[in-house]
């Protein structure tokens, strides 16, 4: 085990200066040595495709693993809403200054200030380099780019390609960097998963990977190895996240010394497609724009089963509009998930399974006339006709929170590196910019900033030191004994055979997570989850039923390496949320909440990043802090009514 | 409802595959195609039986990784739906489903329903792209783009990239994929200075891969996005342009 | 056609092509698909220009003998005395040939590199939407077109088929030839045979030349219906009318 490094690297200056003057003090590596570095990327999401693509077009050697059949699959492509940029094009007193203010207050002051302020000024370059490749973002009819206020910002901010920003965004990405496959500098090695992080003498010397089509399992190695590998939201088995989204990649670098940070924080999104029935996979997200022009409302009294027209409006209780006069509907991301989860366990929850709350057009297309909302929502409403077969142009829509995006990640100092030498994390595999709650359109901004404009220029300090030196063979030691452990744990899995299938143990665990470490927490339920979960892993353990071998492709197994790390991961979450005694953004102790139940921050004690290290399986491991420094914003307390 | 599904089962992309029958009683229909067979694969767990190999993620018809032939259709019955969001209400009790794996040459069958889709990417290296180092793109704003052209790139650009179209076509061809790529980027102004040298490089590399287009207009009833074929013609346009235009660049190595 | 073998790890880098010899611009086109595509639209569009002129010409039987002999001579004597007798005549039966040959290569490599393309068939039912009986059958009316007109030359232009056939009497030779039922019988099948190829491909011309404009497009599947129509309903009428009787020499 290395020894845990823990200095954020933040540079010196006026919060302006700081990247201006890391990127002057940092190291360089000239043009012509650039091809004698080794550089593996893993993931092709937004910050992985444009790393690798950036580094490749640097002149880096760069090897690129994905788990998809191609780099477009990778999750990225699903968010719809946005991307935020300080551009100020419609001259509504935007400013980098107000983009990294409202990031860090939207994060409930549980980010480091010197990478949101960076975010901030990289966002602009941002939206130039997409354009330049050709994101047909939206226009107005002078051609100029068109914006839209998102989340409740108080400006208009957000650039957006239809309800498909972050497909087009992944899909110019994506073709930078087949065009980087096609020069040569990328290597690209799809369906295959990462498996383990090699460490030898305490730096990253390469990966363990296994073909998702052979069962082969291989070792790379390099002179750095960046993961890109995403969020962990699939803990709850229900969320918004595609099937495959995991957290192996992040969990294997905790368990050879990365520090895990913030893992209680998890974001939920309000407006999601409440599930049908038992057999649900995954749950839909529909844009927050709904939320524009929708009402939000529940029947007054519980276990009212009227169908929703003939509920007349004195016996609706539109309790966004009613708690929060101001904001109304607006709220927060967090504030309307817990308030639509506060009335449905006051019983008064709608549709078949009462799992949902209404959202009601009706108001809005007396307002503006159907085909005004046909124009703004038109394809929003399709989606939710096909999955539900309700059409929302007469009845209101059922929508209900899900788990959608995690803050937390592995831990990482400025320039994006881990605790363990050599080993970079970017994109929503780290913990850097969204403290304890993401904006809305900011998770892509973050993305596409490590990825182009940050470990492009941060990784040159790590690598400039180590011009000429040799890669550690794959033939080592470490990489034999790492490969034959993975093995040796895929294997293991067949041989249980057991009773159950991975769907059921991750339905299981799914549930534990979302009762006990979901919207709202408490201490005790924390405590009851913190002793299932192992127990629960036991049963894995013994009664697992993975069928077919491990020399093709096997689905099943894939998903039971998978769900393994889950379990661990769980449990970490639910230790990290029973420690951080305060309420703050997406992490919501019931313990801790203001007369009005607004969630209830301690600064005093909980201004820090709690970065977890690795002591064992199934155990918490030891909690380092780092302590978080506000010399720009000023801490309030959030207040929406 | 209670349906009977007859799936191809190949064990490899070498070995030969055959069609299975299994019973799927007790289906709901408010499941999404792809929960129906999660359901037929936990029973086939529980019989000791190997689960349905097939491609799915996001299950929100944008990633393109799902697919299958459902009863002779594309992606299945629904027009401008991808399987992952085509539900159960779509079909009646009793009805009997054959799912078969897309059909082609380069998509060969990596097991049972699961095929491999590469050679999407190779045409997309050939030239779909627009080279732009990072950090080097002037501001956003500098160029206009005319709200009709950058839609019509958007309707071409909202290509996921699942092969329906290859699938669908008697021909196995792939213009509509191609073309739809070649168009995002050649209306736009920022795609102009590459525009020929593309569209020859990715049509040359399609045709070593596919079929050719004999106009059935398949394939745009298949698309989960309904992408019209119009811009088949444009492309088509495009490349008599190229090999005009590109003989002029006589330093150009091809 | 390329390698179709499941792509891995690291070796999905395209192979790189061997460079091809630039060669001319006809020849270097007529290699893609896409060109071949152009030739078949292009002689297409000839071979549409020849079927429409010559329904036109031959509804002269009509108005009887003499003015259907008199327009087949002057078929023979057109740019006479710039060029000497059926000298243009020849011209264009050349262009026609040459159409014929391109038309007809250019759709056997296609169909070729069609079938390579899907090496394994469905093994289910397909169910088409919008591929309709004539997009699906171009291939077969065509080798029935193709065969007719073989066998039409040698019935009214060469040889004749087993009646009196007299060189240049065509007015008389139509009449002994459609005045036999299966000949006749075989005409109209040919020609709804010439009509669903026509009906796909006037159709797809357009797509297949890039002619695409929100203004004509709606025209475009109007436009070979109605081509298709004229052509079987003038062409049908020939061997029905010589059945009939209405024309003859009686």
């Amino acid at each position: 085990m290395p020894p845990i490094t823990f200095d954020s690297k933040i540079p010196e200056g006026s919060i302006q200066e700081k990247w201006d003057n890391h990127k002057f003090s940092i190291k360089l590596v000239n043009p012509n040595n650039k091809r004698r570095f080794d550089i593996i990327v893993v993931g092709t999401g937004l910050a992985g495709a444009s790393a690798a693509a950036t580094l490749g077009g640097l002149g880096y050697n760069v090897k690129v693993f994905t788990f998809h059949d191609s780099p477009r699959r990778a999750h990225s492509i699903a968010a719809q809403g946005g991307i935020n940029a300080a551009k100020n094009y419609h001259g509504d007193g935007d400013s980098i200054y107000r983009l990294f203010y409202d990031t860090v207050k939207g994060g409930d002051y549980r980010s480091r200030e010197a990478n949101v302020y960076r975010l901030a000024q990289v966002s602009n370059n941002i939206i130039d380099q997409c354009t330049a490749q050709g994101v047909p973002f939206a226009r107005e009819y002078g051609g100029l780019l068109d914006n839209r206020s998102f989340g409740g910002a108080q400006v208009s901010r957000t650039f957006y390609a239809r309800g498909q920003t972050g497909q087009q965004l992944l899909l110019g990405a994506y073709q930078a960097l087949a065009e980087q496959i096609h020069a040569g500098s990328c290597t690209l090695y799809n369906r295959t998963e990462l498996l383990d992080i090699v460490v030898v003498d305490d730096r990253a010397a390469g990966i363990v990977v296994r073909d998702l089509l052979t069962g082969e399992v291989a070792s790379h190695s390099a002179h750095a190895v960046v993961l890109a590998t995403g969020g962990y939201s699939n803990v709850f088995f229900l969320s918004t996240n595609a099937m495959a989204c995991n957290v192996t990649a992040a969990w294997r670098a905790h368990r050879r010394g990365a520090l895990f940070a913030n893992p209680c924080y998890t974001q939920i999104h309000p407006t999601c497609i409440p599930s049908s029935d038992e057999f649900q996979s995954k749950l839909t997200l529909m844009s927050e724009s709904l939320r524009n022009d929708g009402r939000i409302w529940v029947p007054s009294t519980a276990h009212d089963d009227r169908s929703p027209d003939a509920i007349p409006e004195g016996e609706r209780d539109y309790f966004l509009e009613r708690k929060y006069p101001s904001f109304g509907n607006l709220v927060p991301r967090d504030v309307a998930s817990r308030n639509a989860k506060g009335m449905i366990d006051e019983e008064k929850g709608v549709g078949p399974l009462h799992n949902g709350v209404y959202l009601d057009f009706a108001a809005s297309i007396e307002r503006l006339g159907e085909q005004t909302v046909r124009e703004r929502y038109g394809n929003l409403f399709d989606m939710y006709e096909r999955i539900t077969g309700e059409n929302p142009y007469q009845v209101p829509m059922r929508i209900y929170p899900a788990p959608h995006y995690t803050m937390g990640g592995l831990w990482v100092d400025y320039n994006l590196e881990t605790s363990i030498p050599g080993l970079y994390a970017i994109g929503e595999a780290n913990f850097s910019d969204h403290g304890a709650n993401r904006l809305g359109a900011s998770a892509l901004m973050q993305g596409l900033a490590d990825g182009y404009f940050v470990l492009p220029y941060t990784i040159g300090d790590g690598l400039a030191p180590r011009l000429g030196e040799k890669l550690v063979d794959t033939g080592h030691e470490a990489f034999r004994a790492a490969e034959a452990r993975v093995q040796e744990r895929y294997r293991g899995y067949l041989e249980v055979k057991g009773t159950r299938t991975v769907d059921h143990f991750h339905r299981e665990l799914g549930k534990i997570m979302w009762d006990y470490c979901g919207m709202e927490r408490t201490r005790s339920g924390l405590e009851k989850a913190i002793s299932e979960i192992p127990a629960l892993y036991d049963e894995f353990r013994k009664d697992l039923r993975v069928l077919g071998g491990d020399t093709s492709l096997n689905q099943s197994l894939e998903r039971a390496g998978r769900l393994d790390d889950f379990f661990q991961l769980g449990l970490l979450m639910c230790e990290d949320a029973l420690q951080r005694e305060e309420s703050c953004g997406g992490h919501f102790r019931a313990e801790h909440q203001t007369p009005d139940g607004e969630a209830q921050r301690n600064d005093d004690d909980f201004a820090f990043v709690g970065a977890w290290e690795h002591t064992g399986e199934m155990q918490a491991g030891t909690l380092h802090k780092e302590p978080l420094v506000f010399d720009n914003v000023h801490l309030a307390q959030r207040n929406y009514a | 409802m209670d349906l009977t599904l007859q799936v191809w089962r190949q064990d490899g992309p070498t070995t030969s595959g055959r069609f299975e029958t299994y019973a799927a009683p007790g289906i709901s229909e408010d499941m999404s195609f792809l929960e129906m067979l999660d359901v037929v694969n936990e029973r086939l767990a529980a019989d000791g039986k190997e689960p349905i190999t097939f491609d799915h993620d996001c299950r929100e018809g944008i990633c393109g990784t799902c697919s299958l032939m459902i009863n002779g259709k594309a992606h299945g019955p629904e027009r401008g739906t991808a399987t992952c969001q085509l539900h159960m209400r779509k079909f009646n009790d009793g009805d009997t489903i054959v799912i078969e794996p897309w059909r082609a040459t380069a998509f060969p069958i990596i097991k049972d329903l699961m095929v491999d889709r590469s050679a999407f990417d190779r045409i997309v290296e050939a030239g779909g792209y627009i080279t732009v180092a990072a950090g080097s793109a002037p501001d956003a704003n500098l160029i206009p783009v005319p709200k009709p052209v950058a839609d019509a790139a958007m309707d071409a650009a909202a290509c996921i990239g699942c092969g329906a179209c290859v699938a669908a076509c008697p021909n196995s061809a792939a213009q509509l994929f191609t073309s739809a790529k070649v168009a995002h980027l050649n209306l736009l102004p920022q795609g102009q200075s590459e525009r020929y040298a593309r569209t020859e490089a990715m049509v040359d590399t399609m045709e070593q891969y596919f079929g050719s287009c004999t106009n059935h207009g398949e394939c745009q009833e298949a698309c989960p996005k309904e992408i019209p074929i119009d811009f088949i013609a444009t492309m088509n346009k495009d490349y008599l342009r190229a090999k005009l235009k590109n003989r002029r660049y006589l330093s150009r190595t091809p | 056609m390329a390698s179709t073998t499941v792509a891995r790890a690291a070796t999905s880098r395209p192979a790189p092509q061997k460079p091809k010899r630039r060669a001319p611009l006809p020849i270097e086109l007529y290699r893609s698909a896409v060109g071949k595509k152009y030739v078949m639209a292009i002689t297409g569009i000839a071979l549409m220009g020849f079927v429409f002129f010559h329904m036109l010409g031959n509804l002269k039987m009509y108005l009887g003998p003499g003015h259907f002999n008199e327009y087949a001579e002057w078929l023979r004597t057109l740019l006479v005395p710039f060029l000497p007798r059926t000298t243009t005549l020849w011209l264009m039966r050349i262009g026609l040939i040459v159409a014929f040959a391109l038309h007809i290569h250019a759709a056997y490599s296609l169909t070729r590199m069609n079938h390579a393309a899907r090496n394994t068939k469905y093994q289910g039912r397909r169910d088409y939407v919008a591929a309709n009986y004539a997009s699906r059958t171009m291939r077969w009316s065509g080798i029935i077109v193709g065969l007719f007109i073989v066998w039409h030359l040698f019935d009214l232009s060469w040889t004749g088929t087993g009646y009196t056939f007299v060189r240049g009497a065509v007015y008389e030779n139509v009449d002994g030839s459609l005045s036999r039922i299966p000949v006749g019988i075989l005409y109209v099948v040919a020609n709804i045979a010439l009509g669903f190829h026509l009906f796909h491909g006037a159709w797809s011309l357009f797509q297949s030349m890039g002619w695409n404009n929100p203004r004509f497009n709606r025209w475009r599947r109007d436009f070979a219906a109605i081509f298709a129509a004229i052509i079987v309903v003038g062409n049908v009428s020939f061997p029905l009318a010589v059945m009939a009787g209405v024309v003859g020499v009686g």
